[in-house]
């Protein structure tokens, strides 16, 4: 990939973060830096397409030390969970037999799993190395008569957050709009059915099957998911929908400025975490369809399940009331995340902002008041710092950190994608709650903050950090 | 505090108890040259001996009086002085335990008298010692009948006197009936380390270890306590006493010997180890050596890693007093709720449980409580394995028997190292009980939505954190 097209992609207009003072597409500086690749990125936005065979191309490393480790579930078709790679040898590389290989190993892929489409993703090598994976795909889908689509997001492009938006850039690229969806089927009770679409999904622990139901309720049929439970039929089909959502992350904005601009679908950003945010993101679905009857009876579905939620939140708000919490993911997530803490009633005493804006920045403040901490640096020093001054119960982040936090005697909740429970929707409030409950209540944390009995009087002091 | 609740059938189904002839014969396996002799019919002693050979998977001496239907009515005594004779003569033993059961008991046999008797008419065998224990079935468990062998032994053979530490390195260790012989051999370690040597009674972990030895056959036990240590007692430095079963044996050795105690009612989890460490380090005047203190910053290191699954985790127990309650705290430290506790016999120590009711009796009450209480997990012996599948449930095999499995008799739960591995095995049975959310299918989703003939659809084994 050009230099040009990957800045490009940088520049992208409808990202709050283009105009406003930004660290979080900046260049990765060297030894300082965490967080995963390009390649990371694709693969995260991808890979729950469940019935596709995607294909790593290049040595073993990349696939080797990250299939099968996405928390993405599938209501079906399990193929995205068998991990493929060329797994290029030095022979390959030094004679440039990659490509030949590639072709065979779609072709593997095709006889022996029978995938509606193959994804081949480049990596750092293969992309250095030079190999053409565009035209071997191109090839390879004439031969094996079915879409081969390159995605090349090689792992020196840049960070996770490029690799998503490359990603999505080569599922509007070559995917979207390549077929018609079938109609809907008349609904039972006579509702009229709207189609819409989810970008930047990805039914992480299946937490998105806590709100699906709703909009089938609704009659809003979701067309497609990018990418969460999501198959490669749905994905040739989402310029149909009438509207689109882009869920809690700015990655895949891309494809949601393109789409506006080349289909006219409206779209917005919202989040599914959160009461409030669960009945905002129906509300804005409601609003942009525009049909009164649709406002109406989302207004009603809303108040029934923000009451059943209530309900099923209260033993555990009792729990966790002023509970304080120091929390720290990327950009977007913080504020999404602090709404739902807050409706538990804790207290956000910090946030990371490392990846915000300002205008993230003062959407923080406007949430959590004017003395709320914003950590830049994410360093486990810095982050361990601030729990102690802020005198936090919690921290949560990504998985990254959660030894970082152990190892400090400190309860932890894990928000990425890796995890394992869902917290999405009316219904992921109660889990995220007992998660919360479940670590800071533990008695371990007393247990091994208290010094052995023979190390009293001698150093007295209660390890911290 | 636990409220005690006494289970009211008038028929136990799955029992959970085990005998106290069993246990008290268990202690003399543990001594060395020593075999239990039943007084009872013969199939008492057939049973023992079969459920001790499926769990140890060893060879057991274990002999019987044979009473038959004329000596019980008539009188049995004649065959225990003829059984006692009989295994003096023929294997030359330095200890035989006499455990009644409930056919002598029921009877009425004085087996103090007997033995002395025996003395009488044999005083050629005044050097095998015999150590005479009432064991009726109709009351306790196996811990209870375990601890009044060990009452018995100390009455019959610790000598009363005075002469504290005049083996200044020597410790007693009272071992309850709770402990594996892997359990044992770490404790023995364990006090090692401080510089002491260790007295421990009775020493399974000697003699019950599993290990292959030169002689093809013997009619006694192969290590062991020797008998000579236990009449030493008297002359250690401290005893040691471990699970609350044992209290009366270590009152009793108190009051005759002089040396202090130090008694604990377990040595799981990471208090229990604390106080045991500290005290032989007051006790040897050491300091605890570089690897105990790793060995606890590893346990500690594994409590916080399995928090995640132990927390808020819904367990059934089922076992003796000493064990339940051992497994009560450890588990209650770490964050997960037990859902049932269940023991076969009632003991002193379990109202000061830390969970709302202890059940007095058997498997099929557990089953119960496991199932109201949404257990995820059944700690508890072999015999649970089949009320732990009809829960749909994993089972932890913990106490005795264990006969569907090999080398639970060297497991080791005690200590730093023991703690962390039952936290790793109780967290990985967590781990594969994750309960995944169920899937949504969408209403508009056309039936053939993922095709016909889906060969590669794989169910998902993966495992994540516990629901």
């Amino acid at each position: 990939m050009k230099a040009s097209e990957i800045q490009a992609l940088l520049d992208e207009p409808a990202c709050s973060h283009n105009t406003k003072e930004k660290s979080g597409c900046s260049k990765p500086k060297p030894g300082a830096t965490a967080g995963g690749c390009s390649f990371d990125g694709a693969q995260i936005a991808l890979l729950p397409i469940a019935d596709v065979a995607h294909i790593v191309h290049g040595p073993i490393a990349c696939a080797g030390s990250s299939w099968d480790n996405r928390g993405t579930r599938s209501s079906g078709v399990t193929l995205y969970k068998i991990g493929m790679t060329t797994d290029l040898s030095e022979t390959d590389v030094v004679m440039g037999r990659g490509e030949k290989r590639l072709f065979h190993a779609i072709k593997q892929a095709v006889d022996s799993y029978a995938p509606k489409a193959v994804f081949v993703y480049n990596t750092c090598v293969t992309a250095l190395i030079g190999d053409d994976v565009e035209a071997v795909c191109k090839a390879a889908s004439e031969r094996v008569g079915i879409p081969v689509v390159p995605v090349d997001a090689a792992g020196f492009y840049g960070t996770k957050n490029l690799g998503n938006r490359l990603a999505g850039e080569a599922m509007f690229k070559y995917v979207i709009g390549t077929a018609e969806p079938a109609p809907a089927k008349p609904r039972a009770d006579g509702l009229p059915t709207y189609d819409v679409n989810l970008i930047g999904e990805y039914n992480i622990a299946g937490e998105f099957w806590h709100v699906a139901p709703l909009f089938d309720e609704l009659g809003l049929r979701i067309l497609c998911t990018l990418s969460g439970d999501a198959r490669f039929h749905e994905v040739q089909t989402m310029h149909r929908a009438k509207v689109n959502m882009v869920v809690c992350a700015k990655a895949l904005l891309n494809v949601a400025r393109k789409m506006q601009e080349t289909y006219g679908q409206p779209f917005f950003e919202g989040s599914f975490y959160g009461v409030q945010d669960v009945s905002n993101a129906l509300r804005d679905f409601a609003r942009l369809i525009g049909d009164p009857d649709l406002i109406a009876r989302t207004e009603a579905v809303i108040a029934r399940e923000e009451a059943k939620a209530h309900a099923a939140l209260e033993p555990w708000r009792a729990r966790l009331k002023d509970k304080r919490v120091l929390l720290y993911t990327g950009g977007v997530k913080s504020w999404s995340i602090v709404s739902a803490l807050q409706d538990l009633g804790m207290k956000v005493v910090a946030t990371g902002t490392k990846k915000s804006t300002e205008e993230d920045k003062a959407r923080i403040r406007e949430l959590m008041g004017e003395d709320t901490k914003m950590i830049d640096d994410g360093s486990p020093k810095a982050l361990l710092s601030t729990y102690h001054e802020y005198r936090a119960d919690i921290l949560i982040a990504g998985g990254r950190n959660l030894y970082t936090a152990l190892k400090a005697r400190i309860p932890f909740l894990d928000i990425n994608q890796e995890r394992e429970f869902g917290y999405a929707g009316y219904a992921g409030m109660s889990e995220l709650a007992r998660q919360l409950a479940l670590s800071m209540e533990s008695p371990v944390w007393s247990a091994v903050r208290k010094p052995a009995p023979w190390a009293q009087g001698v150093s007295g002091a209660v390890l911290t950090a | 505090m636990a409220e005690i609740i006494q289970s009211k059938k008038a028929l136990a189904v799955n029992p959970l108890k085990v005998s106290q002839p069993i246990g008290a014969s268990l202690v003399f396996l543990g001594l060395n040259r020593s075999l239990p002799l039943m007084h009872g019919s013969q199939g008492c002693t057939a049973f023992g001996k079969v459920f001790f050979v499926r769990h140890f998977r060893e060879p057991i001496p274990l002999q019987t009086t044979a009473m038959d239907q004329v000596s019980s009515i008539m009188g049995a005594d004649e065959n225990v002085v003829e059984a006692l004779r009989t295994l003096s003569e023929k294997s030359k033993p330095d200890i035989i335990g006499l455990v009644t059961t409930g056919l002598s008991e029921t009877q009425g046999t004085d087996i103090l008298r007997t033995v002395k008797e025996f003395r009488a008419a044999h005083p050629e065998y005044d050097g095998v010692a015999v150590v005479p224990v009432n064991t009726p079935d109709f009351l306790g468990c196996l811990e209870s009948g375990y601890a009044l062998a060990v009452e018995a032994l100390i009455q019959t053979l610790v000598p009363a006197s005075a002469c504290v530490g005049k083996r200044p390195k020597q410790v007693n260790v009272l071992a309850s009936g709770m402990l594996t012989p892997g359990d044992i051999e770490a404790i023995k370690d364990w006090v090692e380390a401080f510089g002491l040597r260790p007295v421990v009674v009775p020493d399974i972990g000697d003699s019950l270890d599993g290990h292959l030895v030169e002689a093809e056959f013997s009619s006694l036990t192969i290590g062991g306590t020797p008998r000579a240590e236990i009449e030493a007692m008297g002359e250690s430095l401290a005893t040691l006493v471990i699970g609350p079963s044992l209290s009366k044996a270590a009152d009793i050795l108190k009051e005759r010997t002089g040396v202090p105690d130090f008694r604990f009612a377990g040595l799981m989890g990471l208090d229990d180890c604390d106080a045991f460490t500290q005290t032989l380090s007051e006790i040897s005047g050491r300091p605890v050596p570089e690897k105990i203190e790793r060995h606890r910053a590893q346990l500690q290191d594994a409590m916080v890693d399995s928090h995640f699954m132990l927390g808020f985790a819904r367990i059934a127990l089922a076992a003796d007093p000493d064990l339940l309650g051992m497994q009560v705290r450890f588990l209650s430290g770490m964050g997960a709720d037990i859902v049932a506790a269940v023991s076969p016999h009632r003991h002193d120590s379990l109202a000061s449980l830390s969970v709302d009711q202890v059940i007095v009796g058997d498997l099929e009450d557990m089953e119960k409580a496991a199932r109201a209480g949404g257990a995820q997990l059944v700690m508890a012996n072999s015999h649970a394995a089949d009320t732990a599948s009809r829960l749909g449930l994993p089972l932890l095999r913990a106490g005795f028997p264990q006969y569907d499995t090999v080398g639970g008799y060297a497991r080791t739960w005690v200590g730093y190292r023991g703690t962390r591995q039952a936290l790793f095995d109780i967290a990985n049975l967590m781990l594969g009980q994750h309960h995944e959310l169920e899937p949504y299918r969408s209403i508009y989703w056309t039936d053939d939505r993922d095709g016909v003939g889906q060969r590669h659809v794989v169910t998902s084994t993966a495992a994540g954190l516990v629901h």
